[in-house]
């Protein structure tokens, strides 16, 4: 049976009707076409599927999108404004923080929940804070300077 | 107006151009292509090891909402063919070994009997991927559980179950004795004139290569035109198309084969899967699209895994250090079925297995061994950091046994005059492994850092240095070396179009090594145009000739190769165009910068975008001014076919501390020396190698796959296979030095594995180094803390 629910999306409001059990991933992906957001494990281990939803980042994978009623989403597709990269899009470009760029939207959102909780943080915290999004391909170093060179340039 | 010199792009830190694509949401992975009337595929896979299938019902799925088709094994026998092998030759021998290999029947779902847990043996496809699972869930089966063959030696002892009755035996293929029949000698005799020996057994355990985007595969058929449309997460395109032809017997030529951006591969997608046959084949049976898209837990269960090797290796040397014979006995842990080039890793191993030292004699023995296990197959390094491990904890033994220190006993042994022959065989093309070694020793202070060492240690602290000082097999390769019915040579198309804009198209198929910029930077500089004026075009068949893909870092290597041999040819044309242009002799032609001029008087000149206009309008002067000895156009076809394979090499020094209450390994520093030949992009460069390390340790230190003795598979989530993150690893040092290979027109050798290859041993051999003084000589990866604490408390007293 289909349940209403009614959610806001990178600043666009959208009324749905979907299966409870229909997960907030795949109403992103599937329902709204918004294929940034990842499927990399359903376990809430790998962080692609990351989004910011009322200021904080979460799995979409593991949230049912009727969850999110009332909810204001933001996912990788509404960081570009007015045709302008967000510091934090900048900073993965200009450092390689991205190689086959399939872990790169859930971590750039996570950096994004981190600089708007901590605008200065060390390395450590950095690692700390992307812990919950796993990169095969970068080890990490080129994320570190990536989220580094967006602190600095978001400061400014 | 004279035009500005372009600043060279070849060896600058350039971002890349794929980029904005994904930094934005707006890369197109496959199952991101959304297509109308599609209908998901979703597999019942097995979660016994071994087990005969006595009962199989799958009429309540058939009736249940949303069902498109559901089918058996039996379904499709007759009518499709299994998953291919590739190593097996007309003859019915591995290909490159000469010995007889036994490749089981791999069909896509299994219909008597399964053979490792995740193995597929029934599918639903439904108008919707949850009803697809729902309908997954009502199928029912019985199984009569077999006892499952796990040990890949005990797997050869004659009391053991069988796997595959019809081969006697779970010996896939046995290698008695390489690489030449007089080794065996050679080596003999030296142990017996040797005045020290050794001896160790090693376990290179099982990987999950986990690349981040699950594999999938989306087909469709276009009936009116039998024409196949086929978008997979694929590493080799070209050759996965050709396969599927065979395997469901439908035109070469009405198959177009694309693998948009891919999520990573590390060689798991260097492949044609079971998922990968059946989509197709299910979209053309039932003529809708068809969708299959992995989830983590199918993925770690029947995705390849890599390593998967156990070890005998016993060494002959003298008490100056010098290194003299090496006999290796080893087993490759195959698994249940062969997946395309599962019996040929070890190969790797073999040919490498001296790395880059130069003992007098090799001899080896290998078994490849069927096991109730998904296959192995390449994963990053595909048998190099098996090899590397070897050779390094070689040096390591035979200076813990003189009492010499680890970077003076590789100094002594190293191969120093180039193209070298090491005793496996194979011509290295060129190197200068001191160098490399100097400048990581220097970089690390390593005096200095062993003087640290003797003060933690008199402190009472486990402080280790780690030394791995490799050579690695690469850029694969000439085509001889490849198996039946597969090239390793590689493709470019350059056509500077029109309006002097430049399309490269090129046979391999990056995900995520950055061709799309590294070749744009080459075609730029060539032909002086703007970066942003080229683009670089892969990974669809409907658009390259013909190409062999990505892996074994081939992709600057070979498709470097095949893109300079293009420019070239367009240059040259360039010029013939010109000197008509100019009333001048094509020979007297030169061109810089994106300029074509008349050599003896540089005023008289056309640029690349003018001759570009000429060559498609061919607007000449009239009748008689056409010139005859060109056609028009300005596009070149070129293929690479390289002379040898290329030798990347460098050294990595690891520093870490293990704290002796919990276990724990912190690693304080790690230096990589690497040398790739020619550097691209130097942010590139350091980008693989980062990740290559990250890969490295955590096979050391992390990661490991783990099957019980009933065949289960006890790490098959995330959530019990330790993939570092980015709190587990921490900065790397990375510098290089640069030796061009002679064997491609650029220089480069391969950089993808590198540092996977290096890493591995650097990280054991510190960890073993840190365990010296408890007398602790050996112990299997991986060292996660709960192993080290125990081997500590045992040696502590």
């Amino acid at each position: 049976m289909a349940v209403k629910f009614n959610v806001e999306i990178n600043g666009v409001r959208h009324e749905s009707e979907v299966e409870p059990r229909l997960l907030l991933v795949h109403y992103l992906r599937e329902t709204l076409g918004l294929t940034g957001t990842h499927v990399g494990c359903e376990t809430s281990m790998c962080g692609a599927c990351t989004v910011i939803l009322d200021g904080k980042a979460v799995k979409s994978c593991t949230l049912f999108a009727v969850q999110a009623d009332g909810a204001k989403i933001t996912t990788v597709e509404g960081l570009k404004q007015n045709g302008k990269y967000h510091p934090i899009q900048e900073g993965f470009w200009e450092e390689h923080g991205l190689q086959c760029g399939f872990c790169t939207p859930g971590m750039i959102m996570s950096a994004y929940d981190l600089l708007s909780r901590n605008p200065d943080p060390t390395e450590e915290e950095i690692r700390h804070g992307l812990e919950g999004n796993l990169c095969r391909c970068t080890g990490y170093q080129h994320i570190i300077n990536a989220v580094q060179s967006a602190a600095q340039k978001m400061k400014r | 107006m004279a035009m500005a010199t372009p600043n060279r792009m070849i060896g600058q830190k350039i971002k890349r151009k794929e980029d904005p694509r994904f930094i934005t949401g707006k890369g197109k992975y496959t199952d991101d292509v959304k297509l109308p009337n599609v209908t998901y595929l979703a597999l019942l896979r097995s979660d016994r090891a071994h087990a005969r299938i006595t009962n199989l019902d799958v009429s309540a799925a058939r009736k249940a909402p949303g069902v498109v088709a559901v089918y058996t094994g039996a379904d499709l026998e007759g009518k499709v063919g299994g998953v291919p092998c590739g190593v097996q030759n007309a003859e019915g021998n591995h290909y490159s070994a000469g010995v007889k290999l036994n490749v089981p029947a791999y069909p896509l779902l299994a219909s008597k009997k399964v053979n490792f847990v995740g193995q597929p043996y029934a599918a639903v496809v439904a108008t919707d991927p949850y009803l697809a699972q729902d309908a997954i869930d009502l199928i029912e089966a019985d199984f009569e559980d077999l006892p499952a063959v796990v040990d890949p030696e005990k797997a050869i002892e004659k009391d053991s179950p069988v796997i595959h009755e019809e081969f006697g035996s779970n010996i896939a293929f046995h290698i008695p004795g390489g690489p030449t029949p007089e080794a065996k000698a050679q080596v003999d005799k030296l142990f017996a004139e040797a005045e020290m020996t050794a001896s160790f057994r090693f376990d290179n355990q099982r990987l999950i290569p986990m690349a981040m985007e699950p594999r999938a595969t989306l087909a469709d058929y276009d009936v009116g035109r039998d024409q196949l449309t086929v978008w997979s997460s694929s590493q080799i395109p070209h050759l996965a198309r050709t396969f599927l032809s065979l395997m469901i017997s439908h035109p070469e030529t009405n198959i177009r084969f694309i693998a948009p951006d891919v999520g990573g591969g590390f060689g798991s997608k260097l492949n044609l899967y079971a998922e990968e046959i059946l989509t197709p084949y299910l979209a053309k049976t039932l003529e809708r699209p068809v969708k299959y898209t992995g989830r983590r837990r199918e993925e770690f269960a029947a995705t390849i895994h890599g390593r998967g090797q156990v070890q005998y290796v016993d060494i002959a040397f003298n008490k100056d250090g010098t290194w003299l014979a090496l006999k290796l006995r080893f087993f490759s842990d195959l698994g249940a079925h062969m997946q395309l080039l599962t019996p040929s890793i070890g190969g790797f191993t073999a040919v490498m297995a001296t790395g880059c030292y130069n003992p007098q004699a090799f001899w080896f023995e290998q078994y490849g061994v069927l096991t109730n296990k998904m296959a192995t197959d390449a994963y990053r390094g595909a048998g190099r950091p098996e090899a590397t491990m070897i050779a390094e904890k070689v040096m390591d033994v035979i200076a813990r046994e003189t009492g010499l220190d680890p970077a003076e006993v590789r100094r002594k042994n190293f191969l120093r005059t180039f193209p070298a022959t090491p005793p496996t065989g194979l011509v290295y093309d060129s190197g200068d492994y001191e160098k490399a070694l100097n400048k990581a020793l220097e970089v690390s202070n390593y005096k200095q850092l062993r003087a640290e060492q003797q003060k933690a240690r008199a402190e009472g602290r486990l402080m280790g240095i780690g030394l791995c000082s490799y050579v690695e097999l690469c850029g694969v390769g000439p085509s001889w070396l490849a198996p039946p019915g597969a090239g390793f040579w590689d493709v470019s198309t350059v056509k500077v179009e029109p309006s002097g804009m430049v399309t490269v198209l090129t046979g391999i198929s990056p995900h995520g090594q950055g061709e799309e910029t590294t070749f744009a930077q080459i075609a730029a500089d060539e032909l002086g145009v703007p970066m942003d004026n080229v683009r670089v075009l892969h990974s669809d068949t409907l658009a390259v000739p013909y190409g062999n893909g990505t892996y074994g870092s081939r992709g600057m290597a070979v498709g470097g190769g095949a893109l300079s041999m293009s420019l070239g040819k367009v240059k040259e044309k360039a010029k013939k165009i010109a000197a008509h242009m100019l009333d001048a002799q094509p020979d007297g032609m030169a061109y810089e910068n994106g300029e074509i001029f008349v050599k003896a008087e540089p005023a008289r000149k056309v640029t690349i975008g003018q001759v570009a206009t000429m060559a498609y309008d061919f607007s000449w002067k009239g009748p008689g001014t056409v010139p005859t000895d060109i056609e028009p156009g300005l596009e070149e076809t070129s293929r690479f076919e390289p002379s040898n394979l290329v030798f990347p090499f460098g050294t990595h020094v690891c520093v870490l501390e293990i704290d002796k209450d919990t276990g724990q390994v912190e690693i304080q520093r790690f230096v990589a020396v690497d040398d790739c030949g020619t550097v691209i992009n130097p942010l590139i460069v350091d980008g693989q190698v980062h990740g290559g390390i990250v890969q490295g340790m955590a096979q050391t230190l992390f990661e490991g796959v783990v099957y019980d003795e009933n065949g289960q598979l006890l790490t098959g989530e995330l959530t019990e296979y330790a993939v570092p993150k980015a709190n587990m690893v921490g900065r790397f040092e990375n510098h290089h030095t640069e030796t061009p290979t002679p064997v491609n027109p650029i220089g480069a050798k391969g950089i993808g594995e590198a540092g996977t290859i290096g890493a591995t041993a650097a990280v054991f051999n510190a960890v073993l180094d840190a365990l010296q003084p408890l007398g602790i000589k050996h112990l299997d990866m991986p060292f996660k803390p709960a192993k080290l604490w125990q081997a500590i408390q045992a040696h502590s007293r």
